[in-house]
């Protein structure tokens, strides 16, 4: 594999990828010709089968700005807000996206993207969600909402009456509402068929994911894991496109598993593992290169992350079925991560530590993100007292370039890596005298 | 008025009562009583008041407390209310309630519930879902099993059973503890200097910690010596605060915007007390149907209800006209995602309908008001000079 500094190692899968998102952020721009009608949604808990059903274009506030992040514009985007009166303590993610709406609503490719036809609110584990749409009906007026309420697993299970209040919120609520937008009648085959492809990718993923039970581990499931989830938590969950991505990029994954191969950063392969490492929380994207960086410098490698669950935890077992479709978007949707409650969280996260065989436990708290952030240091003392792992703890934001401290992060993080260095030459002492 | 300034003074001690002693002695006369605590904003108390328990309100340690174990538990750049709570429960001043509600207000309180429960704090903790659907065959039916998880919870502790008798008599009490307090501020808004904003407040917030039928005294005594002159007229601005619907603000900053020429003719601080808006149906066959409907029909506006058709801005401005107020001071806690992603859609229709409006945030602990002092009272200049 060639090294540049500054072009990033791309394997096969993500030129799949970067192919299947620039289609779709051209087919965005062109829906005043083609006359395709474009939904404005949420990655947690997404109705994209449903969505694709009625022929309608998903578009993801969430990724914008974090592609607005990667990009180094949301800064100025998100300044462009507070002007308008939002406070600096918010989210940065609703800052980002109405930020850039008021610079023109450029899309990643460069392309402008359309105004929404039809705001799905299927708010699932954010309360913000729910502030964000309201703030963009006001900015779209006219433009019809469908609220989902997703209710919150707060007794760690999802039970009967949840899912019949789901059900007929999606039948009295957001399927009329995409009826009427589409001009389409709702087609209950069609989406039971798309969930069958769902399912495939589904088990793709899980399958991919938990390679990194291996050791050295041929993935990293949190920077490499970002771009594993693309497709399937967003607009191609239930397409023939995603299970040939996600077929394509197993196939990758096991061969590198089979080389004994470790995982591919933007520099080329991971030459050693020194560590593996469960992450909580979303990553910084506005210098999402660097972050990485400071890992695979020091062979750190994620080998389970909880971000990579936002849009669904499926290594726990949960497919979309095609036999129950409308039951199954309700229990995905209250299924998500953030969804979860601290409980289930803390249950999962040790799980982690435990079967991918993890030296340590990492937080990164993210500024804007209550959901995630709120109990996290609740979290990080579970998980260090029952799992006897080292933790550690950084802090940075989502797409606010004015919260994430390079100098800070690297030198916690260097300190951190010392820390699991010492500890593993004491365990190998340890087991010698043994 | 010595007598009406005693009452005062004994709603100040129990409002800020941070262990609760009243509530506790109340337990502690019969065995199948139970203390429920509940977070802002709003939970029908009236479930538990028919089942022998007292719901009371945890609205926070606000400056009455020095929080050291909390804020291991939270990050600088969340708010500051769920560390005062956390900081109550580990140094036990919450032992002696049974249980818990987090009513579904935003991300923050959600996930404190979690952090009760891995703390294993009271004997239930209840994340209690308000619905954003109300429709009552969707909402509604959702409400209601949201309603009925918490009558078995408290059951499970002091197996009293509910019947249609004793919550129509509790929905009867609650209804006319949200008259009387609707009368104050009724009175308050043609004679506000009759009772200030800070001793309102005070009044309020102690019924969040007794029982509802010595509340009620409480506001009847408190209507009957506001009905008679007390206080001077001042020539101060009428002003409605809003965004203060959870964390609670220090007593200091609601009495420096006082201070500062203006009188707070409404707000949004113990809005929980003020949530339904008219009285529930109370000599129904079915009260929980009544609650239920009530909560979908007639809830008052907040950040954390769905508004979409029902704009909050229309209706803070609406308030504003029947308050006949002058102003509006946007006063909302730091880190609040709620208020303050609500605030620049509120100011919005401030603007499109001529209402001076101004905003500061706080934490509950806020110590320094010199800045909010000057900022109020240039704001009042302002409106009695040019308005």
């Amino acid at each position: 594999m060639s090294k540049n500094a500054t072009e990033a190692i791309k394997e096969k899968s993500m030129v799949i990828q970067k192919d299947m998102l620039a289609n779709l952020f051209h087919e965005l721009s062109k829906t005043k010709e083609t006359g395709k009608k474009v939904v404005y949604t949420f990655v947690p808990g997404n109705l994209t089968e449903l969505i694709l059903s009625f022929d309608m274009l998903p578009v993801y506030p969430e990724i914008n700005a974090l592609q607005s992040g990667m990009r180094k514009k949301s800064g100025a985007y998100i300044r462009d807000a507070e002007k308008l009166g939002f406070s600096e303590d918010v989210c940065t993610y609703v800052k980002c996206d109405i930020g850039m709406m008021l610079n023109g609503n450029i899309g990643p490719t460069g392309e402008k993207l359309p105004a929404p036809d039809l705001l799905l609110l299927s708010y699932t584990g954010c309360f913000t969600f729910m502030k964000w749409f309201e703030n963009l009906e006001r900015l779209y007026p006219g433009v019809p909402v469908a609220m989902l309420h997703t209710p919150y697993q707060e007794d760690g299970n999802i039970t009967p009456e949840q899912v019949e209040y789901m059900v007929k919120q999606l039948k009295e609520e957001v399927i009329p509402k995409m009826e009427k937008v589409s001009g389409k009648k709702f087609d209950m085959e069609r989406l039971s068929k798309m969930m069958a492809n769902s399912a495939k990718a589904e088990d793709l993923l899980v399958k991919i994911l938990e390679t990194a039970k291996n050791k050295p581990s041929p993935i990293d499931a949190y920077f490499a894991g970002v771009y594993y989830i693309g497709p399937i938590f967003t607009a191609f969950r239930g397409t023939d496109e995603a299970v040939e991505y996600y077929k394509e990029l197993y196939a990758e994954v096991t061969e590198r598993l089979r080389l004994g191969l470790g995982p591919v950063t933007p520099e080329g392969e991971l030459k050693e593992e020194k560590f593996r490492l469960v992450v909580e929380g979303p990553p910084n994207w506005t210098n999402f290169r660097e972050f990485w960086k400071i890992f695979y410098d020091a062979g750190a490698v994620i080998v389970a992350s909880s971000y990579t669950k936002v849009g669904g935890v499926y290594d726990l077992g949960f497919r979309h079925n095609p036999d129950e479709p409308l039951e199954s978007l309700s229990k995905y949707c209250m299924g998500c991560y953030t969804n979860m409650n601290l409980p289930q969280r803390v249950n999962l996260l040790a799980d982690y530590v435990k079967e991918y065989k993890a030296d340590g436990f990492l937080i990164n708290s993210i500024k804007s993100c209550n959901s995630f952030s709120a109990g996290q240091l609740m979290i990080m003392r579970e998980i260090e007292q029952r799992m006897e792992v080292p933790v550690g703890f950084i802090e940075s934001d989502l797409v606010d370039p004015r919260y994430f401290s390079y100098a800070n992060i690297k030198n916690r993080l260097e300190s951190y890596f010392q820390m699991l260095e010492q500890r593993k030459i004491i365990m190998a002492q340890d087991a010698e005298k043994v | 008025m010595k007598q009406f300034n005693e009452l005062l003074a004994s709603c100040k001690e129990v409002a800020f009562d941070l262990r609760f002693t009243k509530a506790a002695n109340w337990k502690l006369a019969d065995k199948s009583r139970a203390i429920v605590g509940f977070l802002p904003i709003y939970f029908p108390r009236e479930i538990v008041h028919a089942v022998n328990g007292l719901a009371v309100g945890i609205m926070g340690a606000g400056d009455h407390k020095q929080i050291i174990k909390g804020d291991a538990y939270y990050q600088s750049y969340i708010c500051h209310l769920p560390r005062g709570i956390i900081e109550m429960a580990l140094d036990d001043s919450l032992n002696h309630f049974d249980g818990f509600v987090f009513p579904a207000i935003c991300d923050c309180i959600r996930n404190l519930s979690g952090m009760f429960k891995l703390a294993e704090k009271g004997k239930f903790q209840r994340y209690f879902d308000y619905p954003q659907n109300f429709d009552t065959l969707i909402g509604g039916v959702f409400y209601r099993q949201e309603l009925e998880k918490i009558i078995a919870d408290v059951y499970a502790i002091n197996k009293v059973e509910l019947t249609t008798e004793n919550l129509n008599r509790s929905i009867k009490l609650y209804n006319y503890n949200r008259k009387l307090i609707e009368e104050i501020y009724k009175i308050r808004q043609q004679y506000p200097w009759r009772l200030s904003a800070v001793d309102t407040y005070l009044i309020i917030r102690a019924g969040l910690a007794i029982p509802v039928e010595e509340h009620n005294i409480i506001l009847e005594q408190t209507v009957e010596a506001i009905s008679n002159e007390r206080g001077e007229p001042m020539d101060n601005i009428r002003v409605v605060i809003s965004g203060s619907f959870c964390e609670q603000p220090p007593l200091g900053l609601i009495k420096s915007i006082e201070m500062a020429g203006c009188y707070i003719v409404d707000d949004d601080l113990m809005l929980g007390s003020r949530w339904i808006q008219g009285d529930i149906e109370d000599n129904s066959n079915d009260p929980l149907t009544a609650l239920t409907n009530a909560y979908l029909t007639q809830s008052t506006f907040s950040s954390a209800v769905y508004d979409v058709g029902n704009p909050k801005g229309k209706r803070l401005v609406d308030l504003v006209k029947k308050r006949d107020a002058d102003g509006v001071i946007f006063s909302a806690a730091s880190f609040c995602d709620p208020a303050l992603l609500d605030r620049p859609e509120l100011q919005k229709a401030c603007d499109e309908a001529g209402v001076p409006h101004i905003n500061f945030q706080y934490h509950e602990n806020t110590g320094q008001f010199k800045v909010i002092k000057e900022q109020a009272g240039t704001f009042s200049d302002s409106i009695k000079l040019w308005a």
